[in-house]
Parts: structure tokens; sequence; C-alpha cells
């Protein structure tokens, strides 16, 4: 507001009413206009509908030993793994492995309470930390991982049987998807 | 540079629109009258290849708009049923892909033709800048057309991307979400790039016209990157430039034709052909071919950089190595113009051109491939047959100490004669160490052309071992794997010292050749004067 300043409504150079209101006229629609256009904005996020949709149930009754289910949360894909004993021992005893992003297997079974899962079933998000593609199970054709949990084919990221990342691009382990014991054969993620 | 108006209105009615709407006075003083340079050559013909593109995709594209539904469960059928049963659906899609490709491969040269001939000097900072910005609209606007066939590429492509957004510190994951209008990709986030789609093209086009309004102001460059002197330097507009125009664009519409007829999908990537399948990723995810160059510099990333970690510095690298293309008018210092004159930067401009093209290539081969090695993978294994082992625990008062324990107990039961020991850990504090006294200690190398088949002997080898000793001790030795990866890092350090190092500095240290008499002074200007 230089000009207020300098030349005031009567050319003597002290501010007047007019600048004040000046200001306040100038401010008054700039905060209508930021008010307006918010709305313009905000619309783009999810929807209640879409965020309506945030848990998904899931049976673990009818997978077997050794067997992982992709369940739908949210529009992506969770890896529901029940564990074979020698994939949990794996995962325990590299718990102490040169690890990029150091995590104990006990607590990447933990629920979304803080309280002890289980440790033959992982509950993970099933989108590579690196961008996003899916990992292949070890019994999946494409699979080339070392470390016997999940391959990701797009850039080579290698996880183990507990989901941690071990080699390639990825910079986090795969996320355990927040999740809740129901009753003993049924999970709620989200 | 475009002086007082020539237009004169034949009819009675031109005289009267042209005192309420001059619109033919400005068509006729822009694109008739307008004073082109006379030497400028064919590359200078891409402008107007560039215009007839954005004509075609937004005519082709409101043809599609009438029969695509942008829906996740109706999208990938109706791009089919475009293509099979709407009446010349196969035509109008085939050129509006095609036509995308068309649309960079111009932008390309065009860039690449301001690039050399110092088309973003000064007076034409702006009109370089609005041209970068119609390059960054035209990406968004390529990205988001992909989209909506909606087969695992537009799937996994959009994933990607948006991915790539969430990596931007601090307010990534918010515009990712924000973006895709919920967690994942899918029906909203559909919806609004179609919606989008839509729009920018007409953004383009009152980019377009701002483009064009500042060329007018400033005037062509030309070849020798000297301003026209006289009027005798220029001809006009039409017919000259428009018939030359007209000639180049023709054979550039052969191309375009023969890719639409003979080679439709040939730009395209075959698995875009499956319907999007949001839990199963294709093997390979790239994006097309004019997109590729800023995919490689993305990946070329695979080291974090102290507190900026790889995916973030590779986002920010890509983003910058757009943006540094806005700034170019200041970083480049030399005087000179045109390269024409400019011996040396002449010849980084054209390792940059076969740098930016290798960038594609990099970009379009899997990261990890290994293009040459220095030496030969191999691994050595020891082990003891026939000697005693004994098995004691370690325990370290705390895992911080776990390291230095367990080198002692290791140490210790060496220096009692154990031929070879071996510690698991098994805890945080927790290991069993293995110690073998006497016995024959054995060795053996091997040698393998690539990591999968050493590990594959190494199985073999231990199998075959089996029982007969304790433990086996394996030693792996890497040679120094030259891959695309490593590859594209010294090509993306190229691209930046091209604009951040080499244009500002050889500006200000190299010696630019004489510009010819014949060109320096006006030839025909001399006898007639100047105007």
């Amino acid at each position: 507001m230089a000009e207020a300043t300098s030349s005031g409504a009567h050319g003597t150079g002290e501010t007047t009413r007019r600048d004040f209101i000046f200001i306040a006229a100038g401010a008054a629609g700039a905060v209508g206009a930021a008010a307006t256009i918010w709305p313009f904005v905000d619309q783009m996020n999810p929807a209640a509908d879409t965020r309506a949709m945030s848990t998904t149930e899931v049976s673990l009754a009818a997978i077997a030993v050794g067997q992982q289910i992709k369940a739908i949360w949210q529009g992506k894909p969770v890896f529901v793994r029940h564990r074979t004993p020698a994939e949990i021992a794996q995962a325990q005893r590299d718990d102490y492995a040169q690890l990029k992003d150091p995590q104990l297997d006990e607590d990447r079974t933990k629920q979304s309470n803080g309280s002890a899962g289980k440790a033959e079933w992982l509950i993970l998000q099933a989108n590579c930390t690196h961008l996003g593609c899916v990992p292949l199970p070890p019994d999946n054709p494409g699979f080339r991982g070392h470390f016997g949990g999940w391959f990701c084919p797009c850039h080579g990221s290698d996880y183990d049987t507990s989901g941690r990342i071990r080699q390639g691009p990825a910079p986090k382990n795969l996320y355990v998807a927040p999740y809740l014991y129901l009753n003993d054969t049924s999970i709620r993620i989200g | 540079m475009s002086g007082p108006s020539t237009y004169e209105p034949k009819s009675g009615f031109t005289r009267w629109l042209d005192r309420r709407l001059p619109i033919l006075r400005l068509s006729h003083d822009s694109f008739v009258a307008f004073p082109t340079p006379r030497n400028i050559n064919y590359w200078w013909t891409f402008g107007a290849m560039l215009s007839l593109c954005l004509v075609v995709q937004i005519v082709s594209g409101i043809v599609l708009a009438m029969h695509y539904q942008p829906n996740i469960h109706d999208a990938f059928a109706s791009v089919q049923r475009i293509q099979r049963d709407v009446p010349y659906g196969w035509l109008i899609q085939g050129i509006h892909a095609v036509g995308a490709s068309m649309f960079f491969l111009a932008a390309y040269v065009h860039m690449f033709r301001g690039l050399y001939y110092g088309s973003y000097k000064a007076p034409r900072e702006v009109l370089w800048i609005l041209g970068c910005l119609i390059y960054a609209l035209m990406i968004a606007t390529g990205f988001l057309g992909y989209t909506l066939p909606w087969g695992q590429m537009s799937f996994w492509g959009a994933t990607v991307i948006t991915n790539i957004l969430g990596a931007i510190p601090f307010v990534g994951e918010s515009i990712q979400v924000w973006i895709r209008g919920g967690g994942a990709i899918d029906q909203p986030t559909l919806n609004r790039f179609f919606s989008l789609h839509y729009l920018l093209p007409f953004v383009i086009a009152g980019v377009v016209v701002l483009h064009v309004w500042a060329l007018h102001e400033v005037g062509q460059n030309n070849p020798t990157g000297v301003e026209p002197k006289t009027k005798d330097d220029t001809v006009p507009f039409t017919p000259y430039a428009t018939i030359k125009d007209l000639f180049a664009t023709s054979l550039f519409m052969l191309l375009f034709a023969v890719f639409v007829f003979f080679m439709p999908r040939a730009l395209g990537d075959p698995a875009n052909f499956i319907p999007a399948n949001p839990v199963q990723t294709p093997n390979e995810i790239f994006p097309e071919w004019y997109l590729l160059p800023f995919y490689a510099i993305l990946r070329a990333f695979d080291f974090n950089i102290g507190p900026i970690d790889s995916r973030t510095a590779g986002v920010l690298a890509m983003f910058a190595s757009i943006g540094v293309l806005f700034i170019l008018p200041w970083l480049d210092t030399s005087r000179v113009r045109s390269m024409r004159y400019r011996p040396a930067a002449k010849q980084f401009f054209f390792i940059f051109v076969v740098v930016a093209i290798l960038l594609g290539w990099c970009g379009h081969q899997n990261p990890g491939t290994t293009l040459a090695k220095g030496g030969q993978f191999s691994a050595t294994l020891n082990w003891v047959t026939g000697g005693q082992s004994a098995t004691s625990q370690i325990v370290a008062p705390s895992a911080p100490e776990f390291q230095a324990t367990s080198d002692a107990a290791e140490a210790q039961a060496r220096a009692q004669g154990a031929a070879m020991t071996s510690v698991t850990r098994e805890g945080s504090v927790r290991a069993t160490l293995i110690a073998v006294t006497g016995g024959t200690r054995q060795t053996h190398t091997f040698t393998a052309d690539n990591a999968d088949d050493l590990e594959a002997q190494i199985t073999a080898a231990k199998a075959h071992i089996g029982g007969s000793a304790p433990f086996v001790q394996v030693i792996r030795n890497t040679p120094f794997l030259f891959t695309v990866t490593r590859f594209a890092q010294l090509l993306t350090f190229y691209y930046f010292l091209f604009f951040l190092v080499i244009l500002p500095i050889l500006g200000l240290r190299e010696t630019p050749n004489r510009v010819p008499d014949t060109i320096a002074k006006p030839v025909l200007g001399e006898t007639q004067g100047a105007s």
C-alpha cells in the first residue's frame, strides 16, 4: 500500500478512513475469494461414500497354511497370508539381519489397537512401497526373489517372509494394514 | 516487428466490419503481411505442424467423447466398441492415439530447434517460457488421456505417477489422495481424469494464442540468430512461409498417415489391451515413448541423498529436468544466439541430443539389466569334513554389544584350535556358536556369468556337501556391474550439466565464429537504404 501512505485522500501523506476502507474491502474480498475457491478444491477429496467403504471383513477360515489371498480394502489390495512355521521361523531369524527398514516380525503382526496378533497371519498392504505395483508371492511364475516373501516385478524390490524390504529400490517395508481380530477366524481391515 | 497495419478493406462489407470488429485486419497482419525472415529453414515449419496436431487432437477427441464412457466398468469396453462398432471409430480413435505421439514428435523437434538456434534469448524469453508451459500442459494432457482406455498400462501408469506425487515432501500424501479422490485409483479418478483431459487442450489452445502473440511481437528468430536489419531481409508470411509450412506439414501428415493406417498400435503398449486389474501388476510398466527420458531420470536415483530418500530425489530430479527449461534464457550466458557460430556449444548440443535419446532408451529397459560387468561372479565355499563340532551359546549383555561379544567368542574358539566357526543369531542378544576342531579343511571356488547362476551353483554344492560338514562358509564376490541404472545416472548427470554448468560457463569463455559479412551486412539493404 505504498500509494496509501505516500498520498492520502487530501494529499497530506496521512492515512485516511478511505485507505482503511480500501484495505478492509480488499481483505474481505480476498477472504471471500478464498472461501469460494475452497469448495471447488475440496470437492476432489474422497467423497463420503468412498470414505464409508473404509473397512473390509475377511474370513480366515478358508485360507490354508501357506496360502495367501488378496482382499480389497478401500480399492487397494491387501495380502492376507497364512504363513507356514518355516516362514515364521525365517522371519524371526531375520529380525537381526541387515535391514533397510529395521522392524521386528513380532511388530508386523500387531493389530491396529496395539495388541499382539498371531504370528501365522500377516496382513499387509499389497502395494510395493516404491511405486505401488503389487509384488508377487513365491508360488507365482514371475517370482525371482531371494528372501522367500514377495518380489515386485516392476523394479525388482525383494521382500522377506515378513514383508520387509531386503533388496531393491523400495524405501520401506510393505505397510501393515490396520486390522483387528473380530474372533478367531475373522478380521476387519480398516 | 509488426509495423503499421497494411490491411486495406476491399468491399463495403469489410470496411463496415473493420470499423466494428477489425478481425480481418488482425488476421491479415498476423498471417499474411507478417514479415518473416527470408532465411528461415525447414526446422521453422514445426510450429505449423503443432497447430495442426492440436486441432486434430481436439476434433478427434470431441468425437471420441461422444462414444466414450468414463466408468471403470465400461471404459475399456467402450474404447473397444469405438474401434469395432462405431462408424469410422477405428480411424478416429487411431488418429487420436497416434496423434498424441506425432504431437510430441513435432514438439521435440520444435524445442531442439529453439535450443540450437538460441530462440529463447532476449527478447524471446516469454515466448520460450510460454512454449515450455504448453509442453508441460501437453505432458499432463497426455498422461490423463492415457489413463482413459482403462487398460493395464492405463491403470498402473496412473498408479505409479500418482505415487510419484506422494513422494513430494510434506504435502505429497494429501495431494495424492486429493488427485485420486480416494485411497486408490478408482472411479472418482477416472471420472476427473476424463473431465480434465477434455479441459486441458483448450487451456493449451489459450496458451498457444499467447505464444503466437508473443512471437508476433518479437518476430521470428532465424538460423543466423541475427535480427533482420531491413525490410528486405524479410518476406511476407503469405505466400512464402505459408506454402513452405504447408509443404512440410504435408510430409508430416504422410508420416502420420503411415502410422494411422499401417501400424496404429506400434507406438502403444500391448499390455493396454488387457482390462485394468487393480490386484495384478503387469510385469513391466513403462510410460509412452515421449515420456521415457523423464522416466529414466526418475529411476536413476536409487540412492539416498542425505535426508532425501531415493524416491523423493528421483521425483525432484524429474520435475527439475522440465523446470530447468523454464529458466534456460537466464542460464545460457552467450550473447551469440545461433549455435551455428558457437563451435564448442554446437558439440555439447549434439551430445545433449544423443543423451536425451539414450535416456529414452534407458527408460524402456529393466533398470537392473547389466550392460557390462567388470569380471565374473565368483563364490568361495569353505567347509571342514571329519572334524569335531562343538556347540555353545553366546549371550551378550545388550543388543548393541552383540557384535563385540560374538566376535570375542569366535576369536576365543579359534584360539582354542577351532578350524572354523559359525554364529547363528537367534534373538537380540542370543546366538549359537558352532566351532569345528580337527578334520580336513576343504575349499572350492567357482565362477558364473550372473548372480542367479552363481546361487544355483552354491545351492547345488551345499546339497552335495550335505551332512558331511556341520556348516559351509560362503564368500560371494560380485564384480562391478554397469547396469541400465548406472548408465541412466551418467546420462542424467550430463542432462543437468549441460543446462546448469556448460551453458552458463561456455557463454562466458568461448570464442564464437565470426558472422560472415554476407550475413552481418544487408546485401539488398545497402543499395536501397535502411528502412
